[in-house]
């Protein structure tokens, strides 16, 4: 935290800051020391939390036109697309924008999972986020159900089939989420005021997510914790303020990519069909950012256990600050960590794929192997690595490339005790 | 080294999902006619979407619907661009039923411009029970509900061909080399001459197909024109601000690493 005291300089500004300190807050925000080596991998949280206010900006401007009703639903989206000035251009800025939000969301964690912001003092940052990311899944699909298409329909009716597994009671749980004895008018009503809400509980718990992180400071690709402010430090404001801003317009033209030249390249063509419970889609399959857990769900052959595999693949990352048993954070100084980091990552990718694919044959045995992999990973893998991986010497400071000998006592002493 | 491994997830990123589309749609054997509105600047063209009108309301609307689309559509900027008297006349051709009036009845009218477009059947029961219990799809969005979008409409408006040997159609289904299954229930609409195109045009199977795809390709996406030109300045704008922003975040860090 910077360490000097603020004093706004108008006697209204001194006045008004006694009883609020917001100008403080706003010094501390410009101030706030950031590690100057910071690489671009690490602009993603600004990306996301441009994402996440363009999303409730065109989902409310999509609300004050879209009828939650399965009768009009669908038409109202057509009327969005065709009548609304610029209703075309919201909407495809919407559906692509969730797309881009788990685009960003997962280079974002897979960051923090290559240099270990997760760990040792940052542990609630990360479990805050993992639940920004649960949130942000429900929302997503709950989103999909919104245009009542084919896709929309049978999606809603497989993951809230899922709770049918639960023993005794799934039948009830299922109908009372339905309101009703099937997917219908009461569920997408439901489904749309959560829709609405959960961006909001998302968005407070972004302030909480940036407030932890305030705490500690942001970790770097070094992994070691670094004196705040000092000479390895910059300001917020300019230096990543302007270094987030270019990140993010490179994010935008790809964005616009989408939006403007295949806007419907990442949806499912079934979901331009209206919603028929008569008819069943060939092959139900949820967007692209959900197939890995698709993948895992569907690999297990019980559907209770399945369905516990899946929530278990999230609740594994919640805990896994104290999976990882390896003090040094980055991956840069741990050579056996850094191979199984990319044969996750790899892991992740072809779950996603097999999730797109028919369960039978090949495509189950691989999803199988990957299934196993991806709770190996993080349940045996980690927890051993720790003790038995031979990590190379991690410098003292950002100036010093190699252990040993910094002008900076205090940082050295900090340093040994992190290791 | 950081920019390849960026690199590589962004591809990886996205040949996943070329490869979930690759494999769902058999895009290499659809046939391509050159979608004039496919490409980065892509445009309908004006006289081919009049003719795809033609064909639509000669041929397809004895039994397709087209519910989102409005007889005003067919003036309005990005369109077949009719004239309004054209679209006003093309609109009075069509009567539906309004109302209730004042003593509390329903009535007959002639469609206005700012009606939707008057379909063949009251319902979709209806629809259904008259073309033998396989419903003729809505045809408002159906390039865009359709894996291979215009290209796949395209080739199973021209896949009509004999069964192979030894297989057994029922009554009232046809062999069709596209649809998935091969089995269509809609009989073979296109036929040379079936529409006399009044701009001389000869009104070849192709020909046909290509305008109605056309027409139901605007029919889906009415804005597409104004999307192209409205991304197109959009990336401009966005690649000029990025380069400026570029050379200003150089200048600011410019102080910070000559520090060490």
């Amino acid at each position: 935290m910077s360490d000097h005291e603020y004093t706004p300089k108008s006697k209204f500004g001194k006045w008004f800051n006694d009883r609020l300190p917001l100008l403080t807050l706003s010094d501390h925000i410009v101030e706030y020391p950031t590690p100057k080596n910071l690489n671009y991998w690490w602009t993603f949280g600004g990306i996301l939390t441009f994402c996440l206010i363009a999303q409730i900006v065109t989902g409310i401007v999509l609300a004050m036109h879209y009828v939650a009703n399965a009768d009009l639903a669908f038409s109202s989206v057509e009327h969005i697309m065709r009548d609304v000035n610029y209703g075309w251009l919201i909407r495809y800025f919407h559906a692509n924008g969730s797309s881009m939000f788990f685009l960003a969301v997962y280079i974002h964690i897979f960051r923090a999972l290559y240099y270990g912001s997760y760990k040792s003092p940052r542990e609630v940052i990360w479990i805050i986020g993992m639940i920004i990311y649960f949130l942000m899944m429900m929302t997503a699909f709950m989103g999909y159900v919104l245009p009542w298409g084919q896709m929309s329909f049978w999606a809603a009716t497989v993951i809230t089939n899922l709770f049918s597994a639960v023993p005794f009671v799934g039948e009830s749980i299922t109908n009372w989420l339905w309101g009703g004895f099937a997917v219908d008018n009461p569920t997408l009503n439901r489904f749309y005021a959560l829709h609405y809400l959960l961006p909001f509980l998302i968005f407070g718990l972004v302030i909480l997510h940036i407030w932890a992180l305030h705490v500690p400071g942001n970790n770097n690709p070094i992994g070691i914790e670094l004196k705040k402010p000092s000479k390895y430090t910059v300001p917020f404001h300019p230096y990543i303020v302007i270094k987030d801003l270019f990140a993010l317009l490179i994010f935008l033209i790809v964005f616009a990519f989408f939006v403007f030249y295949s806007p419907n390249l990442l949806g499912h063509p079934d979901n331009y069909i209206e919603a028929n419970p008569m008819v069943t889609p060939s092959h139900i399959v949820p967007e692209w950012y959900l197939l890995p857990f698709y993948a895992i769900l569907r690999s297990v052959p019980d559907k209770l256990f399945g369905v516990i595999a899946m929530f278990a693949s999230i609740f594994v990352l919640v805990i896994l600050p104290w999976l990882d048993t390896s003090k040094v954070k980055s991956a840069i100084f741990r050579p056996l960590y850094k191979q199984f980091y990319w044969f996750l990552l790899a892991d992740v990718i072809i779950l996603g794929y097999v999730g797109a694919m028919p369960a039978e044959g090949l495509y189950l045995l691989v999803a199988r192997v990957a299934t196993a992999y991806y709770f190996a990973h993080f349940l045996i893998v980690l927890p051993v690595l720790g003790y038995k991986e031979k990590t190379l010497d991690v410098p003292l400071s950002l100036t010093d490339p190699v252990f040993g000998g910094s002008a900076n006592e205090e940082l050295t002493k900090d340093q040994r005790s992190n290791l | 080294m950081k920019n390849n491994l960026k690199l590589v997830l962004i591809i990886l990123l996205f040949s996943l999902n070329s490869l979930n589309s690759n494999s769902a749609e058999k895009s290499e054997d659809l046939l391509n006619p050159g979608w004039s509105f496919k490409s980065f600047f892509g445009k309908f063209d004006r006289v081919s979407l009049q003719r795809g009108y033609q064909v639509y309301t000669e041929v397809c609307s004895a039994c397709h619907s087209i519910k989102y689309l409005s007889y005003r559509n067919l003036y309005e900027p990005g369109g077949p661009e009719f004239s309004k008297e054209q679209a006003k006349i093309i609109a009075s051709q069509f009567e539906l039923t309004d109302g209730p009036n004042n003593d509390g009845e329903m009535f007959t009218r002639q469609a206005r411009l700012s009606d939707s477009f008057v379909g063949p059947y009251a319902n979709e029961k209806e629809a259904t029970a008259a073309n033998g219990g396989a419903y003729p799809p809505d045809m408002s969005v159906l390039v865009k509900a359709r894996q291979g979008g215009a290209s796949y409409i395209y080739s199973v408006l021209l896949g009509y061909e004999d069964p192979p040997e030894g297989m057994n159609l029922d009554d009232g289904v046809y062999y069709n080399k596209f649809m998935s299954g091969n089995n269509i229930m809609m009989a073979k609409p296109l036929f040379e001459g079936v529409v006399q195109y009044s701009d001389g045009t000869s009104a070849t199977e192709e020909q046909m197909a290509k305008d109605v795809v056309t027409f139901l390709a605007w029919a889906a996406e009415p804005h597409l024109e104004i999307r192209h030109k409205i991304g197109f300045r959009t990336i401009i704008y966005l690649i000029i601000i990025t380069v400026l922003v570029y050379f200003g975040m150089k200048k600011l860090w410019s102080r910070i690493e000559a520090e060490v």
